[in-house]
């Protein structure tokens, strides 16, 4: 069900617009989300956030010029604000599993977050069907404690209730695979291991409108395999999917639309033969 | 999702009001609208707040525990320190104020006496310490997860009262060992710790807001806190040292939060401290005007503190 979606961007892959179909979305729109049904409006969206202590080398670090930059009433110079995603705007349906590539720091982790709620608007807006959820929960993990501890953590922290947690429990850690090292801190662990863990808790919860961040697919070959299982049954349950990638592949096999976000805007929307023939050119 | 269908879809595109045209940004609001999406960041009401709050109830304790196992996981003694902090903090301060600065005169039970203002002052402050980096040291989890950011200074003030629970188990020792006698004002204390517990939470969630926004804040907080600790009469007795001032002075120091729930956990828990106060005929605050205090700056602390985190609730991401 490939959709593009308007955006202001010249560059759009246009789609032929069949004027007949208009009514018969109209009339579903309101009651169940069918297929084609917005879930996701991001409305010429700025996002402008902090980074601190990024002084440059050219400043130079010491206390008395620190004081003569207040005197002189300039900003300090170790916050900068980054402004990482620049009016993009786009419709996502239910249905839709929109891959988003670009280059590294081209705000596609930043437009996950915001379309997530998580980061607040400079201007625009987003409009979403219930609460989208970002698949992970490394931050609210902590290395010096088991893996039975942070399972639990992980779960309360994505809002699970306590029996949801007890009946998750199980699963999640023999979908790790990682066996008796559960009974282990954290910080024990291969890599290979912390990550396929922290997979386990993220993805023991459904989510209506689910956004995946990259590296999720890490580890030995069975449990990429697994993982990949795993997400395209996750898939079936959202409505719709984002899903950052820098694997071409993976977006490939499981996104029916692609969004090429270049230095904070759209370069280009739409199914992924074409955006990714363009991009890998 | 798969190519075949694509063509259905495609012809759905026709769906949105206007193609890429100038009023499309209108075009998007009203879109949205029609299907009854809601904005992505939206400050909830406040009963709404509360009530998200309430279910990340699990969230809020298991974190705080957490954070508490963790602390002392890689010290070859693990939890044991919970209990050592806290005895040999009083030890340091005995050491200081009991011996070398001698300023027993005044209280019969000085070492009973010190270590209650210790405990109870520190509790405080920790809460205060940790609200303030609990939002700008937790950037990571408010830009991955979702939850009502009030959670996180809650669960630090959580993980400081688990300690203090731990404290007064060391408190109570202490003051048996000294020859204070077992009273039934004891049983008073849980509410006492209440009170200061909702104080703890309301100044945790204020600094919590400021110490997200003003990164500086969490330089100049020790500061603020030992000035406010020297204040607070921990290491003296407020009524004591204020016989020769006017009665306002008096009020203005015993009026100061530490100092109410240190001077209230010091009647209940020590029967020579009112004892002394008596004999020595200084004026001071009566217990019930201690209650009346603890209960003002609880409430006051509780209710602003709330509703001044919860007005920025929506920013807390940006950092």
């Amino acid at each position: 069900m490939a959709v593009a979606e308007l955006t202001k961007e010249p560059s759009q892959m246009a789609h032929p617009q069949d004027e007949a179909a208009l009514p018969a979305v109209a009339a579903a729109a309101p009651a169940e989300p069918a297929p084609g049904t917005p879930t996701v409006v991001v409305d010429d969206l700025h996002i402008v956030y902090r980074v601190y202590g990024a002084a440059s080398a050219s400043e130079k670090g010491n206390a008395a010029n620190a004081l003569l930059r207040i005197l002189r009433r300039q900003g300090r110079p170790q916050m900068k604000e980054v402004h990482a995603v620049k009016g993009v705007s786009f419709v996502a349906r239910h249905g839709d599993a929109i891959g988003i590539i670009g280059r590294n720091g081209s705000g596609k982790s930043t437009l996950l977050r915001a379309i997530a709620g998580l980061l607040p608007p400079h201007k625009g807006s987003v409009y979403t069907n219930g609460q989208p959820s970002l698949l992970g929960v490394n931050a609210a993990l902590m290395k010096e404690l088991t893996g039975e501890r942070n399972v639990v953590l992980g779960c309360y922290a994505m809002g699970m209730t306590p029996s949801e947690v007890k009946e998750k429990y199980d699963e999640i850690v023999e979908f790790s695979g990682i066996g008796e090292f559960v009974q282990f801190p954290m910080s024990t662990y291969s890599s290979g291991m912390g990550a396929r863990l922290r997979f386990a808790i993220a993805s023991a919860k459904s989510h209506n409108v689910l956004l995946i961040d990259e590296a999720l697919a890490t580890g030995d070959r069975d449990f990429k395999r697994k993982s990949q299982e795993r997400i395209q049954q996750m898939r079936g349950e959202a409505g719709t999917v984002f899903l950052v990638a820098h694997n071409l592949d993976v977006i490939e096999e499981t996104c029916n639309r692609v969004i090429w976000l270049h230095k904070g805007k759209i370069k280009m929307d739409g199914d992924p033969a074409t955006v990714l023939a363009a991009y890998n050119s | 999702m798969s190519q075949p269908e694509s063509a259905v879809a495609d012809s759905r595109a026709g769906d949105r009001a206007a193609g890429p045209s100038p009023t499309g940004k209108e075009s998007l609001a009203a879109l949205a609208e029609r299907h009854g999406l809601r904005r992505a960041i939206a400050r909830p009401s406040l009963p709404v707040y509360l009530r998200q709050l309430w279910d990340r109830r699990h969230f809020v304790f298991t974190y705080a525990t957490s954070r508490n196992v963790s602390k002392y996981s890689d010290s070859a003694l693990g939890q044991l320190w919970q209990v050592l902090t806290p005895l040999l903090n009083a030890g340091v301060y005995y050491l200081m104020f009991g011996l070398i600065l001698g300023q027993k005169k005044d209280i019969t039970n000085y070492t009973a006496f010190l270590i209650t203002g210790v405990f109870v002052y520190s509790y405080t402050q920790r809460s205060i310490t940790g609200g303030a980096k609990s939002i700008s040291g937790n950037l990571s989890l408010i830009r991955a997860l979702h939850f009502p950011r009030a959670a996180l200074p809650l669960a630090y003030t959580i993980q400081e009262f688990q300690q203090l629970a731990i404290s007064m188990g060391v408190l109570f020792v202490i003051v048996l060992v000294t020859g204070e006698p077992l009273t039934w004002m004891w049983l008073l204390i849980p509410f006492a710790l209440l009170l200061q517990t909702i104080f703890n939470v309301g100044m945790s969630l204020l600094l919590a807001r400021v110490g997200a926004f003003v990164r500086d804040m969490n330089q100049l907080l020790p500061f603020i806190l030992r000035t406010w600790l020297y204040t607070s009469g921990v290491f003296y007795s407020i009524p004591a040292k204020m016989k020769d001032n006017p009665e306002w002075a008096r009020f203005l120091l015993e009026f100061n939060p530490p100092s109410v729930f240190i001077d209230l956990m010091r009647h209940l828990l020590l029967r020579t401290y009112p004892e002394d106060l008596a004999k020595h005929q200084f004026s001071h605050s009566s217990l019930g005007q201690l209650w009346l205090y603890a209960g003002f700056w609880a409430a006051v602390a509780l209710i602003g503190g709330f509703w001044y985190f919860w007005r920025a609730e929506e920013r807390y991401g940006r950092g």
